[in-house]
């Protein structure tokens, strides 16, 4: 397992490798320039000395290069300084072409709000699909089953930028029970700031737990259906174990093995699609940032997010192969 | 030998019966999924409301008529009209149109890819492990944030040499089936892999055909089903995809509309006209819905092993 995961790791690199690549080429190939958002009143030749300063004079492998070395050396040493008091010298760190801050910075400031947001709304949709998986499973073709694939169709087609935005007609500007725009400068520290922040998190958990649910509780049915009819189901129930324990214990814990690997997989693709949730109710978090690094052409910024989502994707892709090994004893790597 | 009169009645009227075809078979199930037969309904009958509807709906959506803004639903225009006093009603099918258009052409490019690369994977063994790697990269791929990225870098340039219209167009389509066809390609190519190693791939073989013919007489025809699944799931996709890069404001043009693009422009309104995102968002869903429970059926329908029951 040991190995499996260790050489796993080792093929993810120049997988991560060609992805960096790819979108640096589509960025530097494209006809962006940074200095196109500057005031028009900059004379060209200090134009020019700013375009030299940005470094996108280069050419294109050695500017890759060089984003790469800042990336994989300059970064890590920088923060390894910042936690263990080390004093390595720190070349250049990757630098926002639009606030000429490092990126990682901005990051950093930008993770909790995600985090706080997207998290919290992956988990509730896992604790909500539960149940109705579970429950449609055990009462196949029952109303609640039908309910509950009707219920799963609409997250599955109704995208997160009509139903946040109906949920914000409803509750923000119809009833006026709910604030419409996500405020990340709120600080909790009483009872009543405690409740502003759970009603302004509703709408968005809500909105992207939707989706979730629809996926995963799909899945959890199958599954179940598929457990439900096997053989230790029957020894179960024929030594007289209470039907309690046969759905919760015997059969879910085995139906859980392929949906673990779902929820696994789902991670990163929850911080892509929160990208749209996150402009839909002004949550300045990392789908924002991306989106104002697109639109402004800072490379360095668009660079690195992208090269984040794709290691998230990657890595989850091996936690969700690893797991599945883990939990399912048949399943052997080596 | 079996004596002629021994064999049972039943079975005499059963093949009495006039053959049916596998096209009817698959029809008959097909049918008798509710909620594939009502997808089907809606959206043939979407399909008629954008393509027929402006001939009988004959305002011109880019026609500005600046003292009827703002005004709500009346007989003279169902949906009411925007903030420029334009016929919400005529925007919806023009939108509809180039939506359902971008849909369609996006999925047929992600199919035309997709089976290309399956079908080669599959069927040639040498190939199968450098393409099969390609499809692990794509998947590796952030696509929506790539998405953005593409279609904000490569617009302006597309559209100075096409036009504003045919240029995005272009630049959508081609960036969304480029980047939806991975399913598409992992499903054909293992049931390609199976179909392999069945005996009439066999007898073919035996007899000389050659690959090429091989791939499109006796392969493709049998692995149309999951195609076509896939084609439906890639029509929901594509307009998703389509209406979220509208949405953020980096789809079409705003006198060019489409739905996702009414649905961002309305938010705007939201506060004053809540009911404007209502159409284009409701359009959007259910033909969605609509495509999606089509697949469900289409599944069911074209799977022998439940056709048989």
């Amino acid at each position: 397992m040991l190995n499996y995961t260790i050489r796993r790791l080792f093929l993810a690199i120049p997988t991560l490798l060609f992805i960096s690549l790819v979108i640096f080429f589509i960025v530097k190939l494209s006809p962006s320039d940074p200095t196109a958002n500057l005031p028009l009143t900059i004379p060209p030749e200090v134009r020019e000395k700013i375009r030299e300063s940005l470094g996108v004079n280069q050419p294109l492998l050695v500017q890759f290069g060089l984003w790469l070395k800042q990336l994989m050396i300059s970064e890590p040493l920088y923060w390894t300084n910042q936690y263990f008091g080390t004093e390595f010298e720190v070349g250049q760190r990757i630098i926002s072409y639009q606030t000429r801050s490092p990126v990682m910075d901005i990051v950093i400031q930008r993770m909790p709000q995600t985090l706080w947001v997207v998290g919290t709304a992956y988990l509730v949709g896992i604790l909500i699909a539960l149940p109705i998986g579970i429950f449609s499973a055990y009462r196949q073709y029952s109303i609640f089953d039908q309910a509950g694939t009707f219920v799963s169709m609409i997250g599955f087609s109704v995208p997160p930028f009509f139903s946040g935005v109906l949920v914000i007609v409803i509750f923000s500007v119809q009833l006026g029970w709910l604030p419409s725009i996500y405020d990340t400068t709120h600080i909790v520290d009483s009872w009543d700031s405690f409740v502003i922040q759970f009603k302004q998190m509703i709408m968005p958990v809500m909105v992207l737990a939707l989706q979730t649910t629809a996926q995963i509780s799909r899945f959890l049915r199958a599954s179940m259906l598929d457990n439900l009819n096997q053989d230790y189901v029957r020894t179960a129930r024929a030594k007289g174990l209470s039907e309690k324990i046969v759905v919760l214990v015997h059969v879910l814990r085995n139906s859980m093995i392929p949906v673990i690997t779902v929820i696994a997989l789902g991670v990163p693709t929850i911080f892509g699609g929160a990208i749209i949730t996150e402009q839909v109710f002004k949550v300045n978090g990392l789908g924002q940032l991306l989106i104002i690094s697109i639109q402004a052409g800072d490379v360095p910024t668009v660079q690195t997010l992208t090269f984040m989502f794709a290691v998230l994707i990657v890595l989850f892709n091996l936690v969700a192969d690893v797991l599945y090994g883990l939990l399912d004893p048949r399943i052997r790597y080596d | 030998m079996t004596d002629s009169s021994a064999i049972p009645t039943e079975v005499t009227d059963d093949l009495k019966r006039p053959a049916r075809a596998q096209w009817r078979d698959v029809w008959d199930q097909f049918k008798a999924h509710k909620g594939a037969l009502v997808g089907m309904i809606f959206f043939v009958f979407i399909l008629i409301f954008v393509i027929l509807g402006p001939y009988v709906w004959s305002i011109d959506p880019t026609y500005i008529d600046i003292r009827a803004r703002n005004s709500g639903p009346s007989l003279e225009h169902p949906f009411g009209t925007d903030q420029l006093g334009r016929d919400s009603f005529a925007r919806m099918m023009a939108g509809g149109q180039v939506s359902m258009a971008v849909g369609i052409t996006a999925m047929l490019l992600a199919l035309l890819f997709g089976t290309l690369i399956g079908v080669v994977a599959g069927y040639f063994k040498s190939l199968d492990g450098p393409l099969m790697r390609l499809t692990d990269l794509f998947l590796a791929l952030p696509l929506l944030p790539l998405l953005l990225v593409i279609i904000m870098l490569f617009r302006e340039s597309l559209s100075a040499q096409l036009g504003p219209e045919g240029g995005i167009f272009i630049l959508m389509v081609s960036a969304i089936g480029i980047t939806s066809w991975m399913q598409t390609a992992r499903i054909v190519r293992g049931d390609v892999l199976a179909l392999k190693e069945r005996e009439f791939v066999l007898a073919a073989r035996s007899i000389g055909t050659p690959p090429r013919r091989m791939i499109t007489r006796h392969i493709l025809p049998n692995v149309l089903s999951p195609i076509m699944v896939s084609a439906t799931l890639g029509i929901a996709n594509a307009i998703i995809t389509e209406s979220a890069l509208s949405f953020l404001g980096l789809g079409f043009p705003p006198d060019f509309p489409t739905w996702g693009r009414l649905l961002f422009d309305s938010v705007d309104y939201l506060q004053q006209y809540p009911e404007r995102v209502i159409w284009p968002g409701l359009a959007i869903s259910l033909t969605v819905l609509s495509v999606n429970y089509i697949g469900d059926g289409l599944r069911d329908a074209l799977d022998p092993r439940l056709r048989a029951r």
